[in-house]
């Protein structure tokens, strides 16, 4: 049983409400903060927890902390990223849902650190009861005297407001949420400018994940550097994954960073191994944003070492044999999933969510789609799959945000893997007319067809 | 600040961007820019076109940007180093973002007013194929009658923002912007409300492509017919500077006065724009000198003219070097080489 | 691109307005802009889950800001709607987490089971179909969003049940 700093009380009856969540300790960092800390030791403890962020980009949370402008003498904000779409990602759901207090507490402690007095949780509109219970539970915080004037007679201030967004993926790209919550349509800035510097209203604003500012309680009532003691080298501390997919058991999980992605597959305390007996065919580990691995590179790397729950060992190989822990977005197939089919659907998706504002990401991402809908439907051509190297290598790198990378490695990545796949849809046009194509005729068993061909 | 582009170094002010930077070295470094016009605040970024490699960053940290910048928004630092034209990197982005400009795009420059004076011809001269990969069909979008002064081709427009910024920053009252998101962004008043604001029509002269047109020009003539001239009235609402486009003693259109950068001086109003097409109306003068190479100055008189040589005919008259050498017995080399070796060279004998 | 006029009666009702004026609240003075995608939300659960011209237009009044910049933001984000839509919207998520667990399916059946395609609202304005993207349940898949609320682990036994509970008035939209 590995240790959970998240989720360890999410099972107490009635840990939702204030009170219960008080008598189970909640709340007393910002009581250890607020009375015997000075912001910049908390920022410090952050530091030296190693703790990075979880929202998919995994920089060092303590470090983008140091980079807020207090010299400006601007207002400072702290805005917690709460905005979850990543497709396969659905853990700050289920922390916002179960344990809101938990989110809120860290959200007091760390704007303390921050010296910020305005803060805000944006969240996705679609989680639209979450954002009334977080609005509920923010009343009682507030009712119990944990935000307002004058915290705790420490002389330091804190309003705290959940903003709703109304459906775009985009608004989780942190400038993009800023502009959103100026109430604007959600077009990402351009940096530099950073957040840091020049964020909500050009004040100095620090976007964080939910899961980063979760963990921030427990690292001040414990130390940083008992936090850097869980995991292995820089990736500290735990991760919330989202599993789903063709598994035995979905859900969200805390697992020490470190666990081998083998026992987080196939042990009963997590996955529980696959939800029939079909095999393993290719796994997403951190939202669709990052490359599929085909099943050899899922459990071992291209070193034959294990495979691990760790940034570093899930990008072992770069993106020519490894992937990324992104969000922690864990997406499992079988042999009846078509890669092509589900390359498509990511393609769609992208294509929906781009912002339109800058060209490479409005009209190549609507390129591939209908590039790869056409492999799909038995209508592709022999140059489409050099066709879409070559766009997807065009859009990335050239946007103005990530949303363009997050488009265009999906598509890349399918292609260095399952390349035979794509040309026994492009060859085979007759056999690939149902979408379920590979659930009577999985892909191993008409494999040879193509390779034949390829020689 | 110290600034090296493409190897030309040149002295700026501090928060210069390399593309300013760029155009004060002038020629060939300077990258292309749709969306970017220097007097329309927060304006660029958003096309991609002039996207550049600093190579180094600064003096103080001279490592490379590991992403091209879109110059016209990235700040010189003292002791960059950017490359544009002489990156290969560069124009193959430039390639690219040219191919995706074009790919919804009409092309349907043979009945485009704006053709002659487009950014995004020159751009696809400078930068795009002459076949396209995109065999998909073309997104297009229905028509909207934005007023009686301005056409809306939507299915030409490349989002730059610029008319969006013009009627927020020139105009006291925008009413039209960006509806929908994605490639199916557009510009639209949504309630096809005409825009009729004073400063309006300076939409169409911050419009780098053909998507919004002066409708008093609409099919009148070919923008390289005109012939343009620099002239002025007494305006009660603007400078009252502008350029007259005529058509022998006709005057067609009226637009600001833009550089070589497709950039006006000032802006205008629509009286003098619309309402002032009058010889009478205007103190002409003198002819508009282009300093960008365009279609427009191809035929233009300000130019100054030079005796064409054909380098080709002329060697073709003075006949082969060889012939010309054997001529003259005398002249001829003995001791030339045949087989690679001089015929009295010691291995010879 | 022009769009269609629907008629629409505005209602803004004490509740509502106190609401606005407590969203408006939540940001510094001048900053009232901000609140605007919280409002809209609020003013289209008043107004049948859609947003007329004339609403939008009530909105951009009440913020002080121009009308453009409402129609900008309202066009740009899914969750509002600028057409009478059916009462209750099933929106399945079709993205691939769901897809691997059938949604394509269940979709299918819905359509066929309502007498309508996806996007199509049924004659009686009761149901609606969509397809959306990623709602952030793929471990409950297949599942909708059905007003404020989701609706996971689908079955099409459960699809049944739900409509005859929205048929029998018994399904909660909105978490007031």
């Amino acid at each position: 049983m590995s240790q959970k700093i998240l989720l360890d009380k999410v099972n107490i009856p009635g840990i939702k409400t204030y009170e219960v969540y008080r008598q189970n300790g909640g709340y007393s960092s910002v009581e250890k903060a607020l009375k015997t800390l000075t912001p910049d030791e908390v920022v410090e403890e952050v530091k030296t927890s190693g703790l990075r962020g979880r929202g998919g980009a995994g920089f060092p949370a303590g470090m983008k902390w140091s980079f807020i402008d207090k010299k400006s003498g601007k207002p400072r904000h702290l805005v917690c990223n709460a905005d979850e779409s990543e497709p396969g990602t659905f853990k700050d759901r289920y922390l916002m849902e179960y344990i809101p207090h938990l989110l809120i507490e860290g959200m007091i402690t760390s704007s303390y650190a921050l010296g910020a007095n305005l803060s805000y949780i944006y969240i996705r509109g679609e989680y639209m009861w979450v954002y009334k219970i977080l609005e509920r539970a923010i009343a009682e915080a507030k009712a119990a005297g944990w935000l307002g004037k004058n915290i705790l007679g420490s002389g330091y201030d804190l309003e705290l407001y959940v903003q709703i967004g109304a459906g775009a993926y985009i608004c989780g790209e942190e400038t993009a949420l800023i502009e959103s919550l100026e109430g604007k349509r959600g077009n990402p800035r351009i940096k530099p400018p950073f957040p840091a510097v020049s964020g909500l209203w050009s004040n100095p604003t620090v976007v964080n994940n939910v899961e980063t500012i979760a963990a921030v309680p427990w690292i001040v009532n414990n130390s940083g550097a008992d936090y850097a003691k869980i995991g292995v080298g820089r990736s500290t501390g735990t991760k919330l994954i989202s599993a789903s997919g063709h598994i035995k058991n979905p859900g969200v999980y805390e697992i020490e960073m470190g666990l081998s992605v083998y026992e987080f597959m196939n042990s009963d305390e997590y996955l529980g191994g696959m939800s029939s007996d079909r095999p393993l065919k290719a796994f997403v580990p951190g939202g669709s944003s990052v490359p599929v691995l085909p099943a050899h590179l899922i459990y071992k790397t291209a070193n034959n070492e294990d495979r691990l729950m760790t940034y570093e060992s899930l990008s072992d190989g770069g993106f020519a044999t490894g992937s990324m822990l992104g969000s922690g977005g864990f997406i499992v197939y079988n042999d009846t999933s078509c890669i092509v089919r589900n390359t498509w659907n990511f393609s769609r998706f992208y294509h929906h969510e781009s912002c339109g504002q800058c060209s490479p990401c409005r009209e190549g991402t609507g390129w591939m789609e209908k590039v790869l809908h056409r492999i799909e439907n038995g209508h592709g051509r022999e140059e489409d799959i050099d066709l879409l190297l070559s766009i997807q290598s065009k859009i990335e790198g050239n946007t103005i945000c990530p949303l363009g990378d997050a488009a265009a490695w999906p598509v890349a990545a399918a292609i260095r893997h399952f390349r035979d796949e794509f040309e026994y849809h492009i060859r085979f046009p007759e056999k690939i007319k149902n979408r379920d194509h590979f659930v009577a005729e999985p892909f191993e068993s008409v494999k040879h067809l193509v390779s034949k061909l390829t020689v | 600040m110290k600034v090296t582009i493409d190897g030309h170094e040149i002295e700026v002010e501090p928060g210069t961007t390399i593309l300013q930077a760029a155009r004060m070295i002038g020629g060939e470094v300077v990258p292309p820019a749709m969306c970017y016009h220097s007097k329309l605040k927060g304006s660029g970024g958003k096309c991609r076109c002039c996207l550049s490699e600093v190579s180094k960053g600064s003096e103080a940290d001279p490592r490379p940007m590991p992403k091209l910048m879109a110059s016209c928004v990235t700040g010189c630092m003292d002791g960059m180093e950017v490359k544009t034209k002489s990156s290969p990197r560069v124009q193959e982005a430039q390639k690219a973002v040219t191919e995706f400009l074009l790919i919804n795009h009409p092309l349907d420059c043979p009945v485009c007013d704006q053709a002659g004076e487009c950014d995004l011809q020159n751009l696809s001269f400078e930068h795009g194929k002459s076949e396209s990969r995109f065999i998909e069909e073309k997104r297009t979008f229905e028509p909207e009658d934005i007023g009686p002064n301005i056409q809306l081709h939507m299915n030409r427009c490349i989002l730059c923002y610029r008319c969006v910024m013009v009627a927020d920053q020139i105009t006291d009252d925008r009413v039209h912007g960006v509806m929908d998101r994605g490639d199916h962004s557009n510009i639209s008043t949504c309630i096809s409300h005409a825009i009729d604001n004073e400063f309006s029509g300076n939409m169409i002269d911050v419009c780098p492509v053909g998507a919004l047109t002066d409708k008093t020009f609409r099919f009148k003539s070919r923008v390289w017919f005109n012939k343009p001239y620099d002239a002025h009235r007494d305006c009660p609402t603007c400078s009252g500077k502008t350029t007259v486009w005529m058509f022998g003693d006709e005057i067609q259109r009226v637009t600001g006065r833009k550089d070589e950068f497709h950039e006006v001086d000032e802006f205008i109003c629509n009286s003098c724009r619309f309402d002032h097409k009058n010889v009478s109306d205007w103190i002409i003068e003198g002819p508009r000198v282009f300093e960008k190479d365009s279609v427009i100055n191809q035929n233009n008189y300000t130019q100054k003219l030079e005796k064409v040589v054909i380098n080709t005919e002329e060697t073709i008259l003075l006949g082969r070097v060889q012939d010309r050498i054997k001529l003259s017995m005398a002249e001829i080399d003995y001791n030339e080489k045949i087989d690679g070796n001089p015929l009295n060279s010691e291995k010879n004998g | 691109m022009e769009r269609t006029h629907y008629k629409q009666e505005i209602n803004m009702t004490e509740p509502l307005m106190t609401r606005i004026n407590e969203l408006i609240s939540h940001y510094p003075e001048g900053k009232q802009k901000s609140a605007l995608i919280p409002i809209l939300h609020e003013v289209q659960d008043a107004h049948d889950n859609w947003l007329s011209f004339e609403l939008m237009n009530k909105v951009a009044e009440i913020l002080q800001i121009k009308p453009i910049e409402v129609y900008e933001v309202v066009s740009f984000y899914t969750m509002f709607n600028q057409r009478p839509i059916g009462k209750y919207m099933f929106e399945f998520c079709q993205t691939s987490p769901c897809c691997l667990n059938g949604v394509e399916d269940l979709m299918d059946y819905t359509c066929e089971k309502l007498g309508v395609g996806i996007g199509e609202t049924t004659p009686d304005g009761l149901f609606e179909v969509r397809g959306v993207e990623c709602l952030g349940a793929c471990g409950y898949a297949p599942m909708m969003q059905l007003g404020d609320f989701y609706k996971e682990h689908l079955t099409k036994e459960k699809v049944d049940q739900i409509i005859a509970d929205c048929r029998d008035n018994k399904i909660t939209l909105h978490d007031k």
